[in-house]
Parts: structure tokens; C-alpha cells; sequence
């Protein structure tokens, strides 16, 4: 019994530990942000990483860090696979050309 | 000692030539030809559907299916563009506040000229559309522009178009390597997949013309501009040749760029180019 209640009072600790601050969400926003701002460059930004963008925010104004982090990183996945897109593209699309 | 040299230089020279044989037809595959582009795009879809006459493509959706093409015979007894073909005639012949009109912007008072938009304009280095060129005209006497996708752009634009009709897309590219260009990047721009719904304008319009996507039925390519603007069941109302591109990058899940960017007037250039030769239709009804 006492070394389930020290388990549970570790794991707890250890979950506290883990939760986001406010900190965490800013930079995963930066980051994001960055990300997608490149896309922009490329002339080829998603509506998906806009709104999990503005996703991110409204939690994090919220004081929700766990999971304004979490968004914040899937939008820095979405601008990423953007750029990919972009980027591979730029010969690709020569491929579906009627010649 | 001597012959082995000589071998080896002869074998060097002919592997050097072969290369050079193969390499030519690559860059010559490379350059731009609109001329031979545009033959093979019309070969493309003529192939693809074979009982349609050339004619039939700018009727879009309505000459892939047989129901809708029913719907669509019923539908021009009492045309929903009707409206605002009216509307852009009244506001074509409607004075500026300077005493000018739209009549006094264009060749031939504006009238019967919409297969010649868009055209490459070489003063500028650029593509100017039908659109472009009305809210420069209202500009140029001191109106305020319309807004590229909404009612009075697409009335007065289907005014344009229906005094067009029958005449044969006429768009010109001048030689100029500014032009080659702008329709190379029309052409990039049709065939590159965007939007995280990974779809280029081409996956509709090229690979799935007549399928359908949820209940619409998809337009071929050729012949789409000859259309536009478009009254939309789906809009109901009508829209630009703006607001389809808009549209379009919208709900591929891509984010649009605005009307008249270089990307759409572009576009817009290189499949008007490709469609030459088929009629002006518009305006146009869709489901």
C-alpha cells in the first residue's frame, strides 16, 4: 500500500514537471510562426496551419500551456509540410503536364 | 601502341557525341512552346471524350453529363445570369462622374472584345486581365475599384462576355521572353499541387473532368475560362474569374492569395492561351 501511494506521488510530481509553461508555448509559437512565415515566403501557406495557429493562441491567452504547446507544434508540422510541398514542387509539377 | 591511343580517342569522341544527341532533345523539350502545348492540351481532352465536339468544352460540367446537360438546356430558357447581364449593360453606358465611360477605356467601345483578355501588356512587362483592366478604367476617372470577386465586376464583366459570344478565344503572346515567362509560371502555377488537400488545379480539371467530387460534377480544362464569370447554384449569385481562383485555393485547404496577384492573372493567361480557337460562352451557369 505505502509503495503504491509513493508511486502515485512520484508520477504525480513527475506529470507537474512535465506541464507546459508559458515559456514552452511561447517558443513553440515562435517557432511555428517562423515556420509558417517561410511558407509565406514560398507563396504557399495552409488555412490549416493559420487556424491551429490561432488554435494555439486563444489557449495560450487562455493559460492553457499544455495545450497551447500542443497546437502550436502541429502547426509548425502543417507550415513544415507546406514547405516541403513547396519546395518538392518546384520540379514536380512538370511530372502532371499534358506534353 | 599508337592504334590503342587512337581507339580510345575515337571511343571517347563518339561517347562524347552520343551524349551530346541525347542532351539536345532535353533542352529542346525544355523551351517554352505555347504552340505545341496548347495543341497537345486540346488532343488531351479531345481523346479523353471523343463524342464531344470542340465547341462542347466551354460549356463545362454541362457537356460531361447527360442529366445536367438536360438541366442546363431548361436552365437558359430563363438564364440566373440574366440579371446580371442587365445590370453590367446599364452600368457599361452609365456616365463617371467626369462624363466618361467604360466605352471610352477600350477598343471598340468594350464591345465584342472579351477574347482578347487577358492580353500581355508590353509597356508594363505584365498579363492584364478583363478585370484588372475595368478598375483601371474606373481609377483612371477617378472611381473607386470594385471588388475583384463580388456582384458589379462579375455584371459588368458578364456584359462583356455576352457581347462576345461565338468569337473565338484570341489571346496572343507576344515575343517578348516577359510574356514567355508569365505563361511558363500560368502553366507552373495550373500543375503544382498546393493546400494541405494536396491538389493542383489539374487534378480536377485535368485528371477527373466529368467525375465527380461530392455531387459536382468537374469542368475540363479546356475551354474553362471561355465561361467565366459564372453564375454558382452554389454561391447563388455570381462570381469572377477572381473568385473562382480564390475559391479553388480555398478549399484545397491553401491559402489565397489576393485577386489579381501575378499567380492568378498568370494562370488565367496560360489556360485562356490554351483555349484558343473554342468560343466565348459567358456568362455561364453551374451548379
Amino acid at each position: 500500500m505505502k509503495a503504491t501511494l509513493v508511486l502515485v506521488a512520484v508520477l504525480l510530481a513527475a506529470g507537474s514537471a512535465f506541464a507546459a509553461s508559458e515559456a514552452d508555448y511561447k517558443a513553440a509559437y515562435a517557432a511555428a510562426e517562423a515556420a509558417n512565415k517561410e511558407a509565406g515566403q514560398l507563396r504557399n501557406q495552409w488555412t490549416t496551419t493559420a487556424s491551429t495557429l490561432a488554435a494555439a493562441k486563444k489557449a495560450g491567452d487562455a493559460g492553457d500551456f499544455d495545450k497551447a504547446v500542443e497546437a502550436a507544434r502541429e502547426a509548425e508540422a502543417l507550415a513544415k509540410a507546406s514547405i516541403f510541398q513547396a519546395t518538392s514542387e518546384k520540379t514536380l509539377w512538370k511530372e502532371m503536364e499534358i506534353r | 601502341m599508337m592504334k590503342l591511343r587512337s581507339a580510345i580517342c575515337f571511343g571517347l569522341s563518339a561517347l562524347a557525341l552520343a551524349a551530346l544527341a541525347f542532351a539536345l532533345p532535353a533542352g529542346a523539350a525544355d523551351k517554352i512552346d505555347p504552340v505545341a502545348d496548347a495543341k497537345a492540351f486540346k488532343k488531351f481532352f479531345y481523346d479523353k471524350f471523343p463524342k464531344l465536339k470542340p465547341e462542347d468544352f466551354v460549356n463545362g460540367p454541362y457537356s460531361m453529363d447527360e442529366g445536367l446537360h438536360k438541366q442546363w438546356v431548361e436552365k437558359e430558357q430563363f438564364p440566373p445570369y440574366e440579371f446580371a447581364v442587365e445590370a453590367g449593360k446599364e452600368m457599361f453606358t452609365k456616365p463617371f462622374k467626369n462624363g466618361k465611360t467604360y466605352e471610352d477605356c477600350f477598343p471598340n467601345k468594350g464591345i465584342g472584345i472579351r477574347q482578347n483578355y487577358p492580353y500581355f501588356d508590353e509597356k508594363e512587362g505584365k498579363v492584364i486581365t478583363l478585370e484588372l483592366a475595368l478598375n483601371r478604367c474606373r481609377e483612371a476617372n477617378g472611381e473607386a475599384p470594385y471588388s475583384y470577386v463580388k456582384d458589379e465586376m462579375a455584371a459588368l464583366t458578364a456584359y462583356m462576355a455576352f457581347t462576345s459570344r461565338g468569337k473565338p478565344m484570341d489571346i496572343k503572346i507576344p515575343d517578348d521572353p516577359r510574356a514567355l515567362a508569365a505563361y511558363e509560371q500560368g502553366k507552373e502555377y495550373f500543375y503544382t499541387r498546393r493546400g494541405q488537400l494536396n491538389f493542383a488545379c489539374s487534378t480536377c480539371h485535368v485528371q477527373s473532368p466529368g467525375e465527380r467530387i461530392r455531387t459536382e460534377v468537374l469542368a475540363p480544362a479546356l475551354g474553362i475560362m471561355n465561361a467565366m464569370p459564372i453564375y454558382r447554384s452554389e454561391w447563388s449569385g455570381m462570381g469572377t474569374t477572381s473568385r473562382r481562383y480564390v475559391t479553388c485555393n480555398s478549399q484545397v485547404r491553401g491559402v489565397p492569395f489576393n485577386p489579381q496577384d501575378d499567380e492568378y492573372r498568370n494562370v488565367e493567361y496560360y489556360l485562356s492561351y490554351v483555349s484558343n480557337g473554342l468560343p466565348i460562352s459567358g456568362p455561364g451557369a453551374r451548379p
